[in-house]
């Protein structure tokens, strides 16, 4: 079994309005070095898959289908192979 | 004239929007997004709300709910596709009007009513509206910021696809946008609540001539 760890993030054009106002509390809590706070989201995703060539197409074609809006996000991921046991 | 009104496991607005084609004497009907078929409908309503709670993005799981190929069935068919706030969202995620409701500009939830500009009088949804027109319509939504890309935007100001504007922008929307149609004119999306603003008693009518241009266009078959 593999297990994907798959980063969105907003593509760099896009202004991240909540990622600006975290920026904005942080600066408010004196961390003043902040330079940029983006908010993303995190998926870990199990699957089954012949080969890590498979894996890695079938993660891709889901995260393009569902995970993101390709209007404004972007994403990587980094995958693995796991013990089969989901929640082990 | 037979409409549906689509019920996403979510949806608040879609007894709202129910009573408001009522009113113009539609035949109207909720239709569950369990469904699969919307053979006979003239016009097809997506309603207001937070379809699937809104995980992952507005929209983005409605999208695949099993109604929603026989609304892009009916769409290619060109029958009327319209989309109110929750609705909008569904519509931009399944890619059946260009791009996509991002979080307010300023983040949090907007109730209010805001007043719109009629950007295209000649639309099956703005028709019985003056031509300079500003009309005022409840808004109440967290993900209204309209964003598409340089060449979408340029794309629709060409082929005047934007349908309505705000007047003093709320959320952040590129262009001032708060509806678009596609290039057919036959799939409309906006996030302000036209159906919250036909009864007298809410103190609002704005939202009557909406009604009555889908009306007049669905009997003229513009």
């Amino acid at each position: 079994m593999y297990l994907a760890k798959i980063y969105v993030t907003y593509k760099p054009s896009i202004l991240d309005p909540q990622g600006e106002v975290i920026k904005s509390a942080l600066k408010r809590m004196d961390y003043i070095g902040v330079e940029q706070v983006s908010q993303g989201k995190y998926f870990e995703v199990k699957l089954t898959a012949k080969s890590i060539d498979a894996a890695t197409a079938e993660v891709e074609s889901f995260t393009d289908a569902l995970l993101i809006n390709q209007n404004t996000e972007t994403y990587h991921f980094d995958l693995s192979l796991v013990a089969d046991e989901v929640n082990a | 004239m037979k409409a549906a009104v689509i019920s996403f496991p979510g949806s608040n607005c879609d007894f709202d929007m129910l009573y408001a084609l009522q009113d113009f004497g539609v035949d109207a009907q909720i239709v569950s997004a369990k469904q699969t078929a919307l053979t006979d409908f003239d016009a097809i309503f997506l309603p207001g709300g937070f379809s699937y709670g809104d995980y992952l993005r507005t929209g983005a799981i409605a999208r695949f709910s099993p109604i929603m190929s026989a609304v892009t069935q009916a769409a290619n068919a060109g029958k009327l596709i319209v989309g109110i706030c929750n609705g909008f969202q569904i519509l931009t995620e399944a890619g059946l009007l260009p791009g996509q409701l991002l979080v307010n500009a300023t983040p949090g939830f907007i109730c209010d009513e805001v007043a719109l500009s009629i950007a295209n009088h000649e639309t099956a949804y703005t028709n019985a509206y003056e031509m300079s027109e500003s009309i005022v319509v409840p808004i109440a939504h967290g993900e209204g910021n309209y964003f598409a890309d340089d060449d979408t935007l340029a794309r629709l100001e060409a082929n005047n696809q934007i349908v309505f504007r705000y007047v003093n922008n709320p959320n952040g929307s590129v262009h001032d946008i708060a509806g678009i149609m596609n290039e057919r004119g036959n799939i409309f999306g906006m996030m302000p609540h036209p159906e919250r603003a036909i009864d007298e008693v809410t103190g609002n009518i704005d939202g009557q001539n909406f009604f009555k241009s889908i009306l007049s266009s669905i009997l003229t078959n513009v």
